[in-house]
């Protein structure tokens, strides 16, 4: 008897809390700040991020939730003003939308420190994924070493034993090749870092024909993996190339053109995983803007997808609970399955894609799953528990 | 390193260099003549490289999208000449380089307004695609040999325009002395003009050439400007000799420095950090290329002083 109303009683001061909760979520707007790339080099990213953001904005209608969208012109110093602004005077209690992976490490820290979330549509560097991880920090896309760990592992599991590997000489260059090796453990037939920014690889693709190479992967994004690829193919040398899904993204693929077809790449996403919210997500785009969304529009939806999730659960004003209400992740992702590991990055599969023509448009289609509940290495190093 | 590699990266820094001579050569031309320091000379490139590609998506031929490029960076070169540049010929450089920087956002918002954010597709042509076979078995691109005959038959048209013509004698005498050709009777503003259209076509020309084996992008001139720089500073700022030796100079360090220099650290490093540090040396080579030139010969190989 008294156990039945201890229960009785819990279930029902549960209750209250419960609908006391539910009441402030509605009362509470939440206000998002999106900074992003939006003109200069590397805008095409950041325009296709905050299309993506808008797009799930939109298709859920919610009133309680208001986005600032601002230019950060790819300068670490713009986007930290932008956001100093952001927290000031617009009162935003959430900041978003950071191509790269320098800008945000200029601004998620600070932000943070503030008492403000930093929820990553992209950029997710090691340093605050292990030891400089933070509980108001979320990384929706991945943690920047898992592709190219994915790409390691395709190596590794289509038998290259002799890879030839490059990428840019700064700091996200570096983890590239050393995510790579770290799944891939055979021999390398070279290592190269190129200067970031350099757009002719002929001195490189010289030293690739001189080497005896089974096989060749490479991260050059934007515009320097268009420039490799076209001078690569041109090159006649005729190896099996993989690389991560930047350099095959589709704000890339029309102008590298057949230069990339049959190329495997590697991604989390890829607008043929078969479930209502990929659907909903690239029928929209497409419909919205005229174009096929690319991966960084779709984590971008995913981001304000997750947000809107944690809207709907807890008020911002109780940051404990928005943050808690966050970390359950418990939305529809265009992934399929999606949760956040100890670290607040994701777990997620990774999948190989090859580079195909949907009749007079450049594409990916998804031909295997690499890696299956991925989690990055750096997450033991973090204090954060699940 | 074999000595057929070897060869084939001498080639490479020599295209390399022939694609910064295009570029250098209008800009050391424009500064020798009517003395203006023309940061918008990159925008004339990618202006070039832009209109190279939608020429081509639009005919399906390379060359007549070369085409394209030539005029339409000589017509903007002309209409900045006419509209913007013509007030600065007599403020100091210090206006100039505000000027022109403007035009540099005019000209990358304006391009973004019309063609979009996203590159743009420009293929080599069927004809230029693939390899050659060069005497002793070297494998090297048949675009890229174009480029170093394309460039090298510009260098030798520029001498014979400069040192033949009456056109270029009047460039030359316009280099010496502005006041006196104009109270000569030669309508310098027409001469002016026409110098302008003519190095901005070659930048055009470079951006279009360029354009078919790297993206074609909002932004893409700046990095290749500041090459142009080094380049002409090398040279001698003012002189079409000084850009072609400094523009070869430039391209070969970097092209071997970039591959020779890992090597080199490889042979007492571990290969890893060799690489990287390497190539971090490898992308300071051409400033102290610069500086080495400037220690001994402050006004550039072939400047005068």
């Amino acid at each position: 008897m008294t156990m039945k109303f201890t229960a009785l009683a819990a279930a029902a001061l549960a209750m209250t809390f419960g609908n006391a909760a539910l009441a402030d979520a509605h009362s509470g707007k939440v206000k998002i700040g999106l900074i992003t790339t939006l003109t200069g080099g590397g805008a095409a990213l950041g325009i296709d991020t905050r299309d993506g953001f808008m797009l799930a904005i939109d298709q859920a209608a919610n009133d309680a939730v208001e986005v600032v969208v601002e230019d950060d012109q790819r300068k670490p110093d713009i986007a930290v003003q932008v956001a100093d602004k952001m927290i000031q005077s617009d009162k935003v209690d959430i900041l978003t939308g950071i191509v790269w992976s320098n800008l945000a490490l200029a601004v998620a820290p600070a932000a943070n420190a503030q008492g403000k979330f930093y929820v990553s549509t992209n950029a997710a560097p090691a340093q605050l994924a292990g030891k400089g991880c933070n509980k108001d920090y979320f990384a929706v896309s991945y943690q920047n070493d898992n592709l190219h760990e994915a790409a390691g592992a395709h190596a590794k599991a289509s038998g290259y034993t002799n890879t030839f590997i490059l990428a840019p000489n700064y700091p996200a260059g570096q983890d590239s090749l050393t995510g790579f090796k770290r799944q891939y453990g055979g021999a390398l037939a070279g290592e190269l870092y190129t200067k970031l920014g350099q757009t002719d690889y002929a001195a490189e693709i010289a030293q690739i024909r001189a080497s005896d190479a089974d096989s060749i992967f490479f991260f050059l994004p934007g515009g320097m993996g268009i420039s490799f690829l076209k001078q690569f193919a041109d090159s006649g040398i005729d190896l099996p190339v993989i690389g991560p899904a930047f350099s095959f993204d589709q704000t890339i693929l029309p102008a590298v053109g057949d230069s990339a077809l049959g190329v495997h790449n590697t991604s989390q996403w890829n607008k043929d995983i078969d479930n209502a919210a990929n659907k909903a997500f690239v029928e929209g785009f497409e419909e919205a803007y005229g174009r096929l969304p690319s991966l960084y529009a779709a984590q971008a939806y995913d981001t304000a997808n997750l947000i809107l999730s944690a809207a709907a659960k807890a008020d911002i004003a109780d940051h404990d609970a928005f943050r808690a209400a966050l970390k359950e992740a418990d939305f529809d992702s265009v992934r399929g399955k999606f949760s956040f590991g100890n670290n607040n990055h994701p777990i997620q599969d990774i999948y190989v894609r090859e580079v195909i023509k949907e009749g007079d448009v450049y594409t990916n289609k998804i031909i295997s799953t690499v890696l299956t509940d991925h989690q990055d290495v750096y997450a033991a190093e973090c204090g954060l528990s699940n | 390193m074999s000595i057929i590699l070897l060869i084939e990266q001498i080639l490479n820094g020599l295209q390399f260099g022939v694609m910064l001579f295009l570029m250098a050569a209008g800009l050391t031309l424009i500064f020798g003549v009517m003395g203006l320091i023309n940061l918008a000379h990159g925008s004339l490139y990618m202006i070039g490289a832009f209109a190279a590609a939608a020429g081509a998506a639009a005919t399906g031929s390379f060359v007549l999208g070369l085409i394209a490029a030539l005029m339409a960076a000589a017509l903007f070169g002309a209409l900045i000449e006419l509209t913007v540049i013509r007030r600065l010929y007599a403020r100091d450089h210090l206006d100039q380089v505000l000027a022109t920087f403007a035009l540099i956002l005019i000209f990358s918002e304006a391009t973004r307004w019309v063609f979009g954010s996203f590159p743009l597709f420009l293929d080599t042509p069927d004809f230029l695609s693939g390899t050659v076979t060069l005497p002793g078995g070297i494998l090297y691109s048949k675009y890229r040999l174009a480029i170093i005959l394309i460039g090298l038959a510009v260098a030798v048209g520029l001498f014979l325009l400069i040192s033949k013509t009456r056109v270029g004698m009047r460039i030359r005498a316009g280099e010496n002395d502005r006041e006196m050709i104009g109270a000569l009777g030669v309508d310098i503003s027409v001469l002016y003009t026409m110098v302008f259209a003519l190095g901005a076509a070659l930048a055009g020309l470079s951006g279009a050439l360029v354009g078919a084996i790297q993206s074609v992008e909002v932004g893409m001139g700046e990095p290749v400007l500041i090459l142009a720089f080094v380049v002409i500073v090398i040279g001698g700022i003012g002189s079409i000799k000084g850009a072609l030796a400094g523009a070869i100079l430039v391209g070969l360090t970097d092209t071997l420095g970039r591959t020779l220099l890992p090597v080199l650290f490889a042979s007492f490093m571990e290969p890893s950090a060799a690489t990287s540090v390497g190539s971090a040396l490898a992308s300071m080579l051409i400033y102290i290329l610069m500086a080495g030139v400037l220690l001994f010969k402050p006004t550039g190989l072939f400047g005068s002083a």
